[in-house]
């Protein structure tokens, strides 16, 4: 026989039938299965196969720890691997397929591993495969990877939508069974803020497994209530279907909701996973115990299944698991399972007790055999177990095994943050500390098993939490229940004999014999163990197979498993997608777009956009029957440097400070002096490092006496920002300094080249001639007749040039009537490619250059930094390396031959001298065609670069197969005497 | 390291706010220390890297700006105190 | 023991019942010519330099843990040589010599797979400075390829290349890269300094270091007082804990590393990615599943275990970078404590204090110097004066100038 459905009861509904396929043959099912349980009543056993010996392998659990049942589920974007068939709710049109096996589930070549079992044990991959070398990339590896992993991963993008939220209360309470509803109750009652998640659908826990009676309603029934009593307080928020996965500092838990995970087609109007960050006061954690199973030869057989789990599919599903079922059990919950079965006309073949001296316990008229499983027989459906009782051996005719091998707390959550388990000899399991700041354990997860003992003790732990948070806890008074203890164990992982293969690890197939021979070979830290044999690595991180695993290590190393202790949680409890924790920061919306107040004038003109950090910044702006960017830019760039031409410079920091010691803080921030700035006029300023570095530069302009505007690079507004914060409030508290930015506050467009002047002119009411406004001049202005601007006459181009600034709103109109007023002056739009080739050719640098390691005289401003006061930087500055003479310094280049081009990235050799890392002399940062000279240039840092004008060095660029000779010059090529500014 | 921290300004926020510089114990040397003195190096590259109690400057980047003193356990993550950097380099509240 | 496929085969005959133990566990001696403290992979590689190459045998690894409870067996199992500065490129190439031999050389398998690692850049400037780092590796003899979008399509094709915030222009390729399983290099290292004398002490902790007249004279241990030669530290995220025992004060912040690894899957991302927007990178393991990380955490922390927001960066990262993990699942996520330097490079060196020797600062990228570190650091200690590949990596290099600064963060641990 194989499991089957009962004719009647269950908490399913079995008026609405649901189809399903699995491996594409159909199926039905009933609204409440799972996948696990409609697999079994529909008699299928069979369900995986293991990771290493592929194994056949059945459902072995009813809940999160299932270690076999794995299926891939969904198509297409939606297709997902390695869902527990245990956890996924049934729906009508459900596509599930088995993995890990070829051709097919039944028939999978992979088992031939298991042949091979002896040679391949734990760890024998670090033992060959070595020789011959090159092997391994070719031979060795192609083939472990062809055998790696359990599912597929799709191809295709997620069609759905993830989501996040933030949610804060006094109480969270993890866990919705009998001990997390009264923990619950208790506090909703007595007004707290409260969230109760639990992993279900259904909340009871075991109430609605088992087969209890509460307030003389069933378990269930009761549950039922209470969920609903719940969700109709507004101080509670329930949260079904919700699994918390993490505790994190400040007691902030990591939790995720299965929104739409149980439906066949998702409403695209919601998420179908949301990620709860929740920021609880204190929490209750009532996760439960996990049951372990017994390690017996044979015991991954397809029909062997947790005592826990035949009573849950029993009882609420209605499925027995066999027609003949034999009880492993080192736990009296075994003649509970003994007894359901038989109340549901189940016939219980026998009773295997390992514990000797078993007191008689009720074991519903099925016979006890004080022994132990040696062996499951059987090929394709188990059909016996082999027993040793008392040295005799006898084989019992069953087609389903319940075993019980005690319960372990789930402590997973409580010993994330640091908290280490201790053994609890009475309990025979790793406890963890009862108090923890933020947190309280109870019910079984604290180790109380016992049904009245775990509703008195939500009710305690969670009077107590409100008692800490200041609150009067309301009297709650515990249902009554009938009085039950059958959950007394015995230590299970003493193994006598086995015949065949014993698993500890199920997924994973890590047998007895792999512990032994890690313990043997050294491995035998319980974490080495775990390492070299895999055991507690698999999806199921160990729930099921973790105790045993340690209880065998400390028997083969004679030390008591206190001594060898466990393996360290960490998140994740359960596995969680990305897509949960990724949420809507996906695509397009992985991070935030800043656009200019200019974006739409330049769209209108057409602009190709280029990414910048978070900037989407115009890089060019073709026009019609232009065939390449370059084509547009070298355009841009002549028409800039003959006529006149609008570029957005918006993008930059800009910061106002004012104070009595505006001036006196600028002076300790910037290498130069800015003491003796006159107002309405700008100055070049450097900033470094406390290392003495160049950390950034920019125009800083004196609008009067207190008051200055900082402009920094686009990429370090913030960093500066953040830097100016320290100086003030930390380095220099005492001065009178206020500042704030104002980066977006501002539109500020370049208006560069010999007509720039005549075009503005049109827009300022103030006189802006030579005279009245020469270079380096700052002043507030206004533009259109009545907007309030700043203007300023500096130049990145080498143009003559002004800056404007405008308040953003105003940006796309005094852009426009710029345009306007320059069109009979040939003015055009020009983007961030073409003022690259213009500071170019004039030598100005950028964060190509000053990257963090340069100096102030690396790139030619050495004469600018002052002697005459403290700053950022002064004394790291003048550190041996920072002014060593083979420094490399800012150079320009050009081909010394023919026109080549040069590219940035490439480095620079002596002429002659073979390519090597001690004969390297520095590299190319910056470069372009340069269409006012006709050829490329280049920017470098050469070793002594600025004693070396007129040499001729190698260009080397491996890399590119490119190499050629190049001739150093100064940086600037266009205008060096800066002839053009003062115009 | 806390998922939440309490600003003197702002009350409780997300750590995501902050930004976070390091050992707040170094003290910048004086304007006339001379370049070639060891505190200087001291200063900007040595730490004390504590495994325990450890003062750290934070700064309320998406919050109000202000630099912070942070003392907490680097071991356990539990936070102890949190003041403003300004009114100890005044001398306003004791380090 | 030597380990090969015959020997596999004659052991399984006879129920694997004959195998001997990788290493002993011995009782501390009362003195070393050289105790290296830490027995992560750094030092036990150290150790075995020391016995192979200096006919060092006397020589004790003191590790307050299991061997390899450190990063080496938390960390993402990158192997590759592409550095940008003179100072770590020759070292760096070095170490993926030695890996390239260590399994032949170790009679262990680490499973040194080289299956490339490419750096993606989305920008210009990115790849004009990848451009430059490739240069750097090519003028040294390293193999490097500039990859253009085809390029790096063809051998990446699950990445975004549709519908990315930050497109995907190209990528830097070393193929000779590559990912070793970290666990089996800790194991292989103690294996083999085993085999050549040295004493591996488990569950050793180092509580104070004797330091008479400016000399070292050995450790106290929670297993004693053992006197020393010569004592090497070797403790990554304890360094500063360690050296303080003696007195001195490291240019070294500690900080978390987060790392990550999903359920098995069937094999689809073959090489090791970078992504260039955002701090991730990702590999799959020969057991299926995806290995990844991202950013510290960013604050110092001894704690072996991070934040929940650091967890959803990388997975925001992750689902850009390869949208179709969406659905898959992430299994484990822990910490690691990493020595992050100054400028971001590490620390092989003499100290002041005469006899005691410094390794340390190797920030969140130590795992693929292991082979070297332990090789350049043995050298240190044997000869008491810097290796040539390592001569960049001095102590005094802050108070000299001399920073190895990949990317131009400066002094500011938590930007590198």
């Amino acid at each position: 026989m194989t499991a089957f459905r009962l004719k009647d009861g269950g908490l399913i509904d079995r008026n609405s039938r649901l189809r399903f396929t699995f491996d594409g043959r159909a199926m039905t099912a009933f609204a409440g299965d799972t996948l696990a349980s409609a697999l079994l009543a529909n008699g299928r056993m069979l369900v995986g196969r293991s990771f290493k010996y592929h194994r056949r392998r059945g459902i072995v659990t009813a809940g999160a720890a299932e270690p076999n049942a794995l299926v891939t589920v969904g198509t297409g974007g939606r297709r997902e691997p390695n869902t527990r068939a245990t956890m996924l709710e049934m729906f009508d049109g459900l596509v599930a397929e088995s993995q890990n096996r070829w051709p097919s589930l039944g028939f999978d070549i992979g088992a031939m591993n298991g042949l091979l079992s002896p040679m391949i044990a734990a760890g024998f991959y670090y033992k060959t495969f070595m020789w011959p070398a090159k092997f391994w990339e070719a031979v060795y590896e192609p083939l472990i990877r062809r055998a790696a992993g359990l599912g597929r991963a799709g191809y295709e993008r997620d069609p759905d939508r993830f989501e996040k939220c933030w949610a804060h209360c006094d109480l969270l309470v993890i866990g919705a069974g009998p001990t997390g509803l009264m923990a619950a109750l208790t506090a909703a009652w007595s007004g707290a803020r409260i969230i109760v998640a639990d992993e279900q659908a259904r909340l009871g826990g075991a109430l609605v497994n088992e087969r209890e009676v509460v307030d003389e309603a069933a378990g269930s029934a009761w549950a039922d209530g209470v969920a609903a009593e719940l969700a109709s307080m507004p101080n509670v928020t329930m949260l079904p279907r919700t699994t918390v996965f993490g505790w994190y500092d400040s007691n902030v838990f990591g939790a995720v909701e299965r929104v739409q995970k149980h439906v066949a087609e998702p409403s695209p109007k919601r998420a179908v996973e949301r990620l709860w960050r929740i920021a609880a006061k204190r929490a209750v954690l009532a996760t439960g115990a996990e049951e372990r199973p017994l390690v017996f030869g044979g015991n991954d057989r397809p029909g062997v299944m947790l005592g826990g789990a035949v009573r849950a599919y029993l009882n609420r599903f209605a499925v027995a698991p066999g027609a003949r079922v034999a009880i492993a059990t080192s736990s009296d919950a075994g003649y509970r399972t003994a007894q359901d079965l038989a109340s549901r006309g189940v016939e219980v073949a026998a009773v295997v007790d390992v514990r000797a001296e078993a007191a008689p316990r009720d074991a519903a008229g099925a016979r006890v055999v004080s022994g132990e499983i040696v062996a499951t027989l059987g090929r394709r459906k188990l059909r016996a177990i082999e027993v040793s009782n008392a040295g005799k051996r006898e084989r019992i005719t069953v087609d389903a095994v319940a075993m019980s091998g005690g319960y372990s707390p789930i402590i997973h959550l409580a010993c994330q943050r640091g908290a280490k388990p201790s053994w609890d000899e009475r309990l025979n399991a790793f406890v963890a500390p009862a108090t923890q700041e933020g947190l309280s354990i109870a019910g079984s997860a604290a180790g109380i098993y016992a049904l009245a003992q775990c509703l008195q003790d939500g009710i305690d732990k969670a009077s107590a939490a409100l008692r800490l948070l200041g609150r009067t806890p309301a009297a709650v008074t515990r249902p009554a229940v009938e009085p039950r203890d059958d959950t007394s164990s015995a230590p299970s992982w003493r193994v006598g004999q086995v015949r065949g293969k014993a698993f500890v690890d199920f997924q994973n197939d890590v047998t007895i014999d792999d512990l032994g021979l890690a313990v043997r070979e050294g491995y035998g830290h319980v974490e080495l163990a775990k390492r070299y044999t895999t055991t507690g690595m698999a999806t199921d991180q160990g729930k099921l197979g973790n105790i045993n695993a340690a209880g065998i290590i400390a028997a083969a190393r004679g030390k008591s498993i206190a001594e060898v202790g466990t393996t360290t949680f960490r998140p994740f409890y359960t596995p969680v997608s990305f897509g949960a924790l990724a949420g809507a920061h996906r695509g397009k919306h992985f991070a935030p777009v800043r656009r200019s107040p200019l974006h739409r004038w330049a769209e209108k003109h057409g602009a190709s956009f280029v990414e910048a950090g978070l900037w989407h910044r115009s890089a060019y702006f073709p026009r019609a029957g232009e065939t390449s960017w370059r084509e547009s830019v070298d355009r841009e760039v002549l028409n800039v440097r003959r006529n006149a031409g609008l570029c957005d410079v918006s993008t930059l920091g800009k910061i106002e400070i004012f104070g009595p010691d505006a001036a006196a803080f600028l002076d300790k921030v910037y290498c130069n002096g800015f003491a003796k700035l006159p107002v309405g006029k700008a100055r070049y300023g450097l900033m470094l490092r406390e290392d003495g570095f160049v950390f950034d530069d920019g125009t800083t302009s004196r609008l009067g006496a207190e008051h200055f505007l900082m402009t920094t690079t686009t990429a370090l507004a913030g960093p500066v920002m953040a830097h100016l914060d320290f100086c003030a409030q930390v380095l220099w508290p005492q001065l009178d300094v206020r500042f704030a930015s104002v980066s977006d506050q501002w539109a500020q467009m370049a208006v560069a080249g010999p007509k720039a002047r005549v075009i503005l002119q049109e827009v300022i009411a103030q006189d802006i001639s030579n005279q009245a406004f020469p270079f380096l001049g700052a002043a507030a202005v206004t533009a259109l007749g009545s907007i309030g601007a700043r203007l300023f006459r500096i130049s990145y181009s080498g143009e003559l040039a002004y800056e404007l600034a405008v308040p953003a709103r105003h940006g796309n109109a005094v852009a426009d009537a710029i345009m306007r007023a320059g069109e009979p002056h040939g003015i055009c739009a020009y983007g961030t490619e073409a003022m690259g080739v213009m500071r170019i050719e004039k030598g100005h640098v950028t964060h190509a250059e000053i990257n963090g390691t340069v100096t102030p005289d690396d790139i030619g401003f050495g004469r600018m930094v002052s002697n005459a006061k403290d700053f950022v930087g002064r004394a790291m500055l003048r550190r041996e390396g920072l002014v060593a003479d083979d420094r490399l310094q800012l150079v320009g280049l050009k081909a010394a031959g023919d026109d080549r081009r040069i590219r940035a990235g490439a480095h620079l050799l002596a002429r002659d001298a073979p390519a090597s890392t001690a004969n390297d002399q520095g590299h190319i940062t910056s470069a372009c065609y340069s269409p006012i000279l006709g050829h490329h240039i280049g920017l470098a840092m050469l070793k002594g670069g600025r004693r070396r004008h007129g040499e001729q060095i190698t260009v080397w660029d491996g890399l590119r197969g490119e190499g050629f000779d190049a001739i150093v010059g100064p940086p600037a090529f266009v205008d060096p005497e800066n002839a053009r500014l003062h115009v | 390291m806390a998922s939440l921290i309490a600003c003197p300004h702002c009350g409780i926020r997300p750590k995501e706010e902050f930004a976070i510089r390091g050992d707040a114990a170094p003290v910048r040397p004086a304007a006339d220390v001379p370049a070639s003195d060891d505190r200087w190096n001291a200063y900007v590259h040595l730490r004390g890297n504590p495994m325990g109690r450890h003062r750290e400057f934070w700064h309320h980047a998406a919050g109000c700006r202000r630099w912070l003193i942070v003392e907490r356990d680097t071991a356990t993550h539990a936070v102890f105190a949190v003041i403003d950097a300004q009114d100890v380099a005044l001398g306003r509240t004791a380090p | 023991m030597r380990y090969s496929a015959f020997q596999i085969l004659r052991q399984a005959f006879t129920g694997n019942r004959a195998w001997q133990p990788a290493w002993r566990e011995p009782a501390p001696k009362s003195r070393y010519d050289v105790i290296i403290v830490g027995g992560g992979g750094h030092g036990l590689a150290t150790a075995y330099y020391l016995a192979k190459n200096h006919g060092i045998r006397d020589v004790a690894v003191v590790e307050k843990g299991y061997l390899g409870s450190g990063n080496v067996g938390r960390n993402t199992t990158i192997i590759r040589s592409n550095y940008l500065l003179p100072g770590n490129e020759p070292f760096y190439e070095h170490s993926l010599k030695l890996w390239e031999g260590l399994e032949q050389d170790l009679n262990y398998n680490s499973m040194v797979s080289q299956r490339g690692v490419i750096n993606l850049f989305h920008s210009d400037g990115q790849r004009d400075a990848f451009a430059r780092r490739g240069n750097a590796m090519r003028i040294h003899g390293v193999d490097a390829e500039l990859l253009d979008r085809d390029g790096v399509r063809a051998m990446a094709p699950f990445l975004d290349y549709d519908n990315a915030r930050f497109p995907i222009r190209g990528g830097l390729l070393q193929r000779r890269g590559g990912t070793a399983r970290h666990d089996a290099v800790a194991w292989g290292f103690a294996r083999g300094a085993d085999a050549r004398g040295v004493d591996i002490l488990q569950n050793c902790a180092v509580t104070g270091i004797r330091v008479e007249n400016g000399t070292v004279r050995g450790v106290e241990t929670t297993r004693g007082t053992i006197a020393c030669g010569k004592l090497g530290l070797a403790a990554a995220g304890h360094s500063s804990e360690v050296a303080a025992m003696a007195g001195l004060r490291l240019p070294i912040d500690t900080h978390v590393l987060q790392a990550f690894v999903s359920e098995g899957l069937k094999p689809f991302i073959d090489t090791v990615v970078t992504f260039g927007a955002g701090h991730f990178y990702v590999s799959q393991s020969d057991k299926g599943g995806l290995v990844f990380g991202g950013d510290i955490d960013g604050y110092n922390s001894y704690a072996q275990r991070g934040n929940l927001a650091t967890v959803e960066h990388v997975m925001e990262a992750a689902v850009a970078l390869i949208p179709s993990v969406s659905r898959v699942r992430v299994l484990r996520a822990w910490g690691g404590v990493m020595d992050m330097s100054m400028d971001g490079s590490p620390i092989i060196d003499k100290t002041p204090i005469e006899n005691l020797y410094l390794n340390c600062g190797w920030c969140y990228g130590g795992f693929k110097a292991t082979p070297a570190s332990g090789w350049c650091f043995a050298h240190t200690i044997a000869r008491d004066e810097p290796h040539e590949l390592s001569a960049a990596m001095r102590l005094d290099r802050f108070a000299r100038g001399y920073p190895i600064d990949e990317n131009g963060a400066g002094a500011q641990p938590n930007l590198h």
